[in-house]
């Protein structure tokens, strides 16, 4: 399961520049510090990679490997 | 229902993570990197200590680490590690300190130290720019760059920094970008267990200083595919030309001696040769 | 040589210089870091060869600026740390000395002075760094400063340095000169049962992220690095905890005034004087350091012709004997401030006086000379 704490994000896109199957993309919303922050848009497409969580440099990405995977 | 899962470097945070750096900078990036390779390591934290510069790479560790960290002033972090790593060699000390903070007034610690071969682990975050304090030209900077001290263009080339570590006797060197986030984490894992002076030196995106100096402000995507598109590994670049490697970032493990006096070792074998007298 | 115990006491002929690393290693210095200096070299020389001969490190580094960043760093590892240089050397070590003050590091800082300013007179005695510990890093702070005016001084006072430093956590200065450094006496060693020395207040556990660990007038304990005390050390303004705010004024007001507090609320503990015959004076002067000894051997002569005249000498330079002065002042008539500079501690005398004595200045009649306790006396005789 990829788990995205909003409102750690400070939405600088990272993340979804780094995965390399395209599945994050900016939510329509906008979080607590006032940004878009990522959503998962095909979570069946995740290859576990863990782009995401190791190139957020705010630490708000979880790619939690022993959750059975569900929707976010 | 789903139950929230805690980042797995959250344990070594002193409090929440709470970085306050500006939005896409590189420092969580490397920040991520030194504490994966704490935990592959599997040497407890409380074995650590942190000696960190002024500048944005000061605050990876300093106060976030939730182990010793020494927060001291510009450009002195490599002395003040020396003198706590010949207190307590049996600690792993870590510098983090920025390219101004290394390069620029801390010039003399970071070529001695090198020379003295002292067991620190130095990683520099190298932005080519000094961010805090809003943007001048650095000793990293390229040639021809505005910034707000140099408005007509940079007149100075700048230093490789990577290069200087090994000149002056750095037995372990690596250079990496933000870019290379999984390599950087291997070679820091490597710099810790290095018995010697290692110096990594991490490009890193600094998007609202530099990304203005290099049209990309604000834009650290555009950033790290930069790094992506300049990086070239060092095997390959040994059989590229001087114009083919203009304006790359040559990547890699660039050198690792083992087997030089190490400065702890030194001094324990005087203090059993002074005995002896 | 045997004292009152039958035991042998070590005793020695040495340079001011030596005495003063063997007084270090006596108080239990385990750490020198320094960069050669002339009239302070000697120093170095000596605890090249003597720090590992205790266990010790010695380093000799780059510049003036590695050497105290180098102690500090020693000091947050446990060990009683020191370095010797001259003016210029401590010039260049301001900033980091600074950074000792507000991390409240000790160490101890031994300047033997020479002519100044810049590069001057390598080994000509002067007194012309008397208000640099305490002015001379930028910022709002108290430091302690001893003055030792003999060899056998020189050992004591380094000794007393690192109690200070180590009861307060503080960076402690010694003021020499480059002819106390280098004048050869007789030197008495302490036997281990006569040493009393201080040892750091250090954190034991772990006491949370909000640990106490600054700021306390009376000294926080300190958490030495590599005991899993997880230390939080800035030299940013900081709280009690270590973390830093540096946007709120209350916190920065808190931090400067617990922080001069610590040492000033303790003056009764860290100020020292000596008073001489001041019974009865009508003229006391005021000296520290090498010209003491001109003035005692001046106060000596004053008496034998039957003028009442007294010395005050503080060995604490700083902080001040503010509260000590004024009460001379109201004993004598008159305060002569005698120093080998242009009046550096003397408006301090005066101001400190209060109007209840008349202080005057006199210096040496050439600077970097001693005194000729003759010129010294017809001043007396024509105030008296």
């Amino acid at each position: 399961m990829v788990q995205i704490n909003k409102d750690a994000c400070k939405g600088c896109g990272i993340c979804i520049a780094m995965c390399p199957v395209k599945i994050l993309e900016f939510s329509d919303e906008l979080n607590n510090q006032g940004v878009h922050f990522p959503e998962i848009t095909d979570e069946e497409k995740c290859t576990k990679c863990e782009n995401c969580m190791i190139y957020c440099p705010d630490f708000a990405v979880v790619v939690n490997k022993d959750e059975k995977w569900k929707k976010c | 229902m789903n139950k929230t899962v805690e980042h797995p470097l959250k344990k070594y945070f002193r409090g929440e993570i709470n970085y306050t750096t500006c939005p896409g900078c590189g420092n969580g990036i490397i920040s991520q990197s030194i504490l994966r390779a704490i935990d592959e390591l599997d040497i407890n934290f409380d074995q650590y200590s942190f000696v960190s510069g002024i500048g944005c790479s000061g605050w990876i560790p300093s106060p976030s680490f939730n182990t010793d960290v020494l927060h001291v002033t510009h450009g002195r972090s490599i002395a003040f590690a020396t003198g706590l790593k010949l207190a307590i060699p049996q600690t792993k000390v870590i510098v983090s300190a920025g390219d101004g903070d290394t390069g620029s007034i801390g010039g003399n610690h970071f070529i001695h130290a090198a020379r003295k071969n002292i067991d620190i682990t130095v990683i520099c975050v190298n932005n080519q720019i000094f961010g805090m304090t809003g943007g001048q030209v650095a000793p990293t900077t390229p040639y021809n760059s505005k910034t707000t001290t140099t408005p007509y263009g940079s007149i100075e080339r700048p230093f490789d920094l990577s290069n200087l570590a090994i000149a002056a006797g750095a037995t372990f060197a690596a250079r990496w970008t933000t870019y290379q986030a999984r390599p950087l984490k291997n070679s820091i894992k490597k710099a810790i267990i290095h018995k010697g002076f290692s110096f990594i030196e991490v490009v890193s995106q600094c998007p609202v200083q530099y990304g203005k100096v290099i049209g990309m402000r604000n834009d650290p995507v555009s950033m790290l595919m930069h790094y992506k598109e300049c990086s070239v590994n060092i095997r390959k670049s040994k059989s590229m030309s001087e114009d083919e490697l203009k304006d790359k970032i040559i990547v890699g493990e660039l050198v690792e001696k083992k087997n030089i006096p190490e400065l702890t070792d030194e001094i324990k074998r005087l203090r059993r040769e002074a005995k002896r007298k | 040589m045997k004292n009152g115990k039958n035991v042998d006491r070590k005793t020695d002929f040495i340079q001011g210089n030596i005495a003063c690393a063997e007084g270090a290693i006596a108080a239990g210095c385990k750490f020198f870091a320094g960069y050669p200096i002339t009239p302070a070299s000697e120093i170095a020389h000596h605890m090249s060869k003597r720090m590992f001969e205790v266990e010790g490190t010695f380093i000799q580094t780059e510049d003036e600026l590695a050497a105290i960043a180098n102690v500090i760093g020693a000091s947050w590892g446990g060990n009683k740390s020191m370095t010797a240089t001259s003016g210029p050397g401590i010039s260049l070590m301001l900033e980091n000395i600074g950074l000792a003050v507000v991390t409240e590091t000790p160490c101890v800082i031994i300047n033997v002075q020479r002519g100044g300013p810049s590069t001057g007179s390598p080994s000509v005695a002067f007194q012309g760094d008397m208000l640099q510990p305490k002015f001379g890093s930028h910022g709002e702070y108290q430091i302690i400063a001893l003055a030792p005016s003999s060899p056998q001084e020189m050992f004591d006072f380094t000794v007393e340095a690192f109690n200070k430093a180590e009861k307060y956590r503080t960076p402690v200065f010694i003021l020499a000169d480059s002819l106390i450094g280098h004048m050869r006496e007789r030197v008495d060693f302490p036997l281990d049962d006569e040493k009393i020395l201080e040892e750091r207040k250090e954190l034991k556990i772990y006491q949370g992220i909000h640990q106490k660990i600054f700021l306390d007038e009376n000294v926080a304990p300190m958490p030495i690095f590599g005991k899993g005390l997880k230390a939080n050390i800035t030299g940013s303004t900081h709280k009690d905890d270590g973390f830093r705010n540096v946007s709120d004024p209350k916190i920065m007001d808190n931090a400067i005034k617990r922080l001069s507090n610590k040492i000033l609320k303790n003056k009764d503990d860290i100020v020292s004087i000596e008073e001489e015959y001041l019974e009865d004076a009508e003229v006391a002067i005021f000296s520290y350091g090498l010209v003491y000894r001109a003035i005692l051997e001046t106060v000596n002569i004053a008496r034998s012709e039957g003028l009442k005249v007294g010395s005050f000498r503080p060995t604490t330079m700083w902080p001040f004997p503010q509260e000590e002065i004024e009460e001379l002042s109201k004993k004598v008539k008159i305060i002569i401030v005698c120093e080998n500079n242009l009046g550096q501690m003397f408006p301090f005398v005066k101001a400190s006086a209060n109007g209840n004595a008349k202080v005057i200045f006199l210096p040496p009649e050439t600077l970097g000379t001693l005194y000729n306790p003759e010129d010294i006396l017809n001043v007396i005789k024509e105030v008296i």
